[in-house]
């Protein structure tokens, strides 16, 4: 094995390391390539969309920037909300050989720019004004030490109840708009036989539920405190107690299955008719989609119980790294077409969220889109536009876990609901 | 211990040469790293390597952290279960496999082939094979067999139990071609005497093969002990750490801590507990078989 | 057959009887219990991959497929979408290939010549190196990751293939030096006597006298690694660029999405053809694997 099998990746080699053999070789080797006449650049963008209809959507910008002269480096890495990625990222970061961008979650990229890795989009964001589009609460997390560090893409919702429109009919049900609401539907359902809740037991989804518990029972200045600020008095607090109450109750409605149990295939129960609910994010049209059906017809979307007037966000950025003058006009490139108005259509129509700037018409999407679009100019009037604490947009990765297994450990345990919110205390008072 | 004496002069430094890059890598890559990582158990790091000294923090930390208690009784459980099977049933099999039977390398190919595979081109299936609602369970009760029940996935206490059977079903085969070389190797002339002398069948196999085994009992020891230790895809295929926390272990309590949840300093702690367990079982073994080397 | 495989510690079948019979039946029954069981993943992989989602979406995860269908596997290989590239796997599996051969032949080498030199070629302390190179194989990976990044980025190997390929060859020499240093300690010293008695240096006496009598412990060297390397995730997930990301990469992009459709029959299509590598390699090597097991890699 010689040159030849390595001779691809010397092209592709970012840094050289002058002063060596190794390297003399390599510039040698770098040297012979043609440069590319009209490249405006590449940019090489990290992210976790890869497959189905996310990749479709991440295909259009790729297309979009291709013709505008840049080059897509393709650098997916798949896993649970990221996971993966993220060590991944961390592992280029270290090597000193950045990405240009990053899908990243609200959380994480805040963390990414105060460790001071991400570049700035002055240049681009204001001319086009993105103040004046994107949502406050998304600029919070978009912008860094007063500029944009990164561009939002979408809104996803999290707090949506998916119901299956025939069994709801069929036993002359509305969806529920409390928590009580919901536990006398799933009570009448289960008296029916039939499966009330679907739901996966994976801690971000228990945690999904639990963001709507705690705004259904609590409303949105009680979210704020305890799950915004964690704030230990509200942590602790009887209605706490409660939320902790109603996250039993709901145990009882799933079924015994729900194990580790992708989201998707929860989906795909309430689809078939063999559970009536779920409690997810607006993804889960992609999955009625794909089955055939129609979101808002076949399966009803309504605001998760007791959480109508709040909107609970959950956006997927696309950081800029701080990644020098050479690569740095292909970066804003990227950015401005990122943000621009028919890219943001053609994206979320593809992913079932709803553009990050409010300027958007909304006569393509579906009936939840149309929704979720009045819903969050309500939410932003009202001051009651949050960040989803299971997706990452509330706490600090520390934080945030630290909840996720006080939550997944009392829905999997028989823990009392006092108990578990001094555990909430105490975990999050640990990992502060 | 016959060695060959050095020549004087160039060539005495060949071999030192020769060994060097390897020995370069393993400085650098081995222990240098494993410094790295006792420094940062140290530090309050966070997303990144910062060397802000917090003394014992991180692991006074870690103890009272109750998913990490889970993940110690965890893989008290998982190691001696896995070890203790896989011994077993490797032991077993390859008993089995030596009894003259036809077609001997189709039985241990099939046994062998798990090694093969890993858990991020089995997990899913294995997800869906011990899943009540999809797997076994459900194919039993489809061929009539209504009352048989296998929920162990789905149970928090019994979950770690799945993960087990899962890395039996990978380690066996590999115990068992140690086992089954063993039994190859053991000289035929005693066992015939033994034979001679009337000997039952069974005592044979107590008395002289399993004791004639001893060396491979430690090295499978060894080996099973230090893929436990480091079971990791294991555990994010098939339960990724659920129900609720109950089948986390060291490794991916220290994978999580380090990557999703951006704790590195007390990541590396937990890294430094894994390390010193891993040497409380390995240095006593290298030791002694060097030694026996030497006086053999 | 080597000679060797050929020798059972079992009762040589002399008697036979109705008793003998049961006891043969036994043994028969158990292994073929057992095989049956350590099949069924593999079995149960096969069967989906060759289903139609629908027949998958009502079916049991053991019936053999009612309509055999090839397309998940055509689609896995050629047109599965991984991300914005819809060319399925064939990429990426041989980017593994460019990565897995330099890497293996690499280790094994180094490897061979260590533990030539360990066993030799000894000096003082040589026993202590060996000792501190083989507690390398156990160090748990997850802990170099942010070391070996930063490590990388300094040599200039970040995001390459070639970085790549030295992550597995420091990570892999400690095996196969392990498994060398066992195998030569067992060849007669005298045979390297007697070579350089006759004149032999270091090299010819490595090339001449000790490789041509090494090939069942480069067998087992070979296999370790090969599948070892293959099967990785971490590493490749972590320091391979976007263009030479390694097949198990690619799968777990292809399963693994967050908030995409699920086609199974694809799924383990591609899972499949991601593990046909090592499995043809056991297949094939297998009885090797054992032989080279005996002849050093295990002492017993």
């Amino acid at each position: 094995m010689g040159g030849n099998i390595w001779f691809g990746e010397m092209i592709h080699m970012k840094k050289l390391l002058l002063g060596t053999v190794c390297a003399a070789v390599m510039a040698s080797a770098a040297a012979v390539v043609p440069a590319h006449a009209q490249s405006k650049g590449s940019v090489e963008v990290m992210h976790w969309w890869t497959s189905g209809g996310e990749a479709a959507a991440v295909g259009v910008l790729k297309q979009d920037l291709e013709s505008k002269g840049v080059t897509w480096q393709d650098m997916p890495v798949a896993g649970g909300a990221g996971e993966a990625a993220m060590t991944a990222l961390r592992a280029r970061v270290t090597s000193g050989n950045p990405p240009t961008a990053a899908q990243l979650l609200g959380m994480s990229l805040r963390a990414w720019a105060e460790e001071g890795f991400l570049g700035d989009l002055s240049e681009v964001a204001e001319p086009e004004g993105w103040d004046s589009v994107i949502p406050e609460p998304l600029q919070a997390f978009a912008k860094y030490d007063g500029h944009y560090v990164a561009a939002p893409v979408n809104i996803h919702r999290p707090n949506w109840l998916w119901s299956n429109a025939k069994i709801f009919q069929d036993n002359g049900l509305t969806p529920p708009k409390t928590w009580e609401e919901f536990n006398q539907v799933a009570d009448a359902l289960k008296a029916k036989g039939i499966q009330p809740l679907a739901h996966g037991g994976q801690n971000w989804q228990d945690t999904t539920i639990f963001d709507d518990v705690v705004l259904g029972i609590g409303g949105p200045e009680f979210y704020q405190k305890a799950i915004i600020e964690a704030d230990p008095e509200a942590l602790g607090s009887d209605t706490m107690v409660q939320v902790f109450d109603q996250m039993r109750k709901i145990r009882g409605y799933v079924d015994p299955n729900f194990s580790g149990r992708d989201w998707n295939l929860a989906t795909a129960m309430v689809i078939n008719g063999e559970a009536a609910m779920q409690l997810m994010g607006d993804w889960a049209k992609g999955e009625i989609i794909a089955a055939g059906k129609v979101p808002g017809v076949d399966i009803l979307c309504t605001t998760a119980p007791g959480t109508e007037g709040s909107f609970l966000f959950n956006t997927d950025f696309f950081a800029m790294f701080d990644v020098g003058e050479e690569r740095k006009p292909a970066q804003l490139i990227m950015a401005s077409a990122a943000m621009s108005p028919s890219f943001q259509e053609t994206f979320n129509l593809a992913k079932g969220s709803i553009p990050a700037r409010t300027d958007v018409p909304g006569d393509k999407f579906d009936a939840c889109g149309k929704q979720s679009m009045a819903d969050i100019k309500a939410a932003q009037e009202k001051g009651t536009l949050m960040g989803s604490l299971a997706h990452g947009h509330a706490q600090p990765p520390a934080i945030q876990g630290a909840i996720f297994d006080v939550v997944t450990n009392h829905f999997n345990s028989d823990q009392s609901s006092a108990d578990a919110a001094k555990a909430l205390v105490d975990a999050v008072a640990a990992a502060q | 211990m016959a060695s060959t004496e050095n020549p004087a002069g160039r060539r005495s430094l060949l071999p030192k040469f020769v060994l060097a890059p390897s020995v370069l890598m393993v400085l650098v890559g081995v222990y240098g790293f494993m410094l790295f990582s006792v420094i940062l158990s140290f530090t309050s790091s966070k997303m990144f390597p910062r060397f802000a000294f917090s003394g014992l923090d991180q692991y006074e930390r870690l103890f009272s952290n109750p998913r990490w208690s889970v993940a110690v009784q965890n893989i008290f459980i998982f190691a001696s279960l896995y070890i203790v099977l896989a011994t077993a049933l490797g032991l077993l099999l390859a008993i089995l496999i030596d009894q003259k039977i036809r077609a001997e390398s189709v039985f241990r190919t099939v046994f062998l082939y798990p090694m093969a595979l890993s858990f991020i081109v089995t997990g899913v299936i294995w997800q869906w094979l011990l899943n009540p609602g999809l797997g076994i369970e459900r194919v039993m009760q489809s061929w009539g067999w209504e009352s048989f029940s296998f929920k162990w996935l789905v149970e928090p206490d019994m979950a770690i139990y799945t993960v087990v059977i899962a890395g039996v079903w990978q380690v066996t085969g590999f115990v068992m071609a140690m086992f089954l070389a063993g039994l190859r190797g053991i000289n035929g002339e005693i066992l015939s005497a033994a034979r001679m002398d009337g000997a039952p069948t069974r005592k044979i196999y107590t008395r002289i093969i399993i004791p004639a085994l001893r060396p491979v009992f430690l090295t499978a020891f060894v080996i099973e002990s230090h893929l436990a230790i480091k079971s990791y895809d294991l555990v994010v295929a098939l339960t990724k750490g659920g129900p609720g926390y109950a089948t986390e272990l060291p490794s991916t309590f220290m994978y999580t801590t380090t990557f999703t949840r951006n704790e590195m300093g007390l990541g590396a702690a937990s890294a430094v507990v894994m390390l010193i367990a891993l040497a409380i079982i390995i240095v006593p073994y290298l030791y002694s078989e060097l030694r026996n080397e030497r006086r053999g | 057959m080597s000679a060797v495989a050929e020798h059972t510690v079992a009762e040589p079948r002399l008697r036979s009887g109705a008793a003998f019979d049961i006891a043969r039946f036994a043994v028969y029954a158990i292994l073929i219990v057992m095989a049956a069981v350590f099949l069924m993943p593999l079995v149960s992989m096969a069967f989906t991959s060759l289903k139609s989602m629908d027949e998958i979406r009502g079916g049991n995860l053991l019936a053999p497929p009612m309509a055999v269908t090839l397309d998940a596997w055509y689609s896995a290989w050629g047109s599965a979408c991984i991300s914005v590239d819809c060319s399925g796997l064939k990429g990426y599996f041989y980017n593994s290939i460019k990565l897995v051969v330099p890497a293996v032949l690499i280790s094994v080498m180094l490897g061979a010549l260590n533990g030539y030199v360990l066993t030799k070629w000894r000096f003082r302390g040589d026993d202590l190196l060996f000792g501190a190179m083989m507690f390398g194989c156990f160090i748990p990976f997850q802990i170099v990751l942010i070391p070996m990044a930063f490590t990388l980025g300094k040599i200039g190997l970040a995001g390459s293939t070639a970085g790549l390929v030295l992550v597995h060859v420091v990570y892999g020499v400690c095996f196969t030096t392990l498994f060398f240093r066992n195998f030569y300690v067992a060849v007669p010293d005298e045979l390297v006597k007697a070579a350089r008695m006759d004149g032999a240096g270091f090299w010819q006496i490595f090339f001449r006298v000790l490789l041509p009598v090494s090939w069942p412990i480069v067998v087992v060297a070979v296999i370790w690694q090969f599948t070892g390397i293959w099967n990785d995730f971490l590493f490749g997930a972590s320091f391979a660029g976007g263009q030479s990301q390694p097949i198990t990469v690619a799968l777990n992009n292809l399963v693994n999405t967050s908030t995409g459709v699920k086609l199974y029959n694809v799924d383990m299509a591609a899972a499949m053809i991601t593990a046909a590598p090592t499995i043809l390699i056991y297949l094939f090597l297998g009885r090797f694997f054992l032989r080279g097991l005996m002849a050093g890699a295990v002492k017993g």
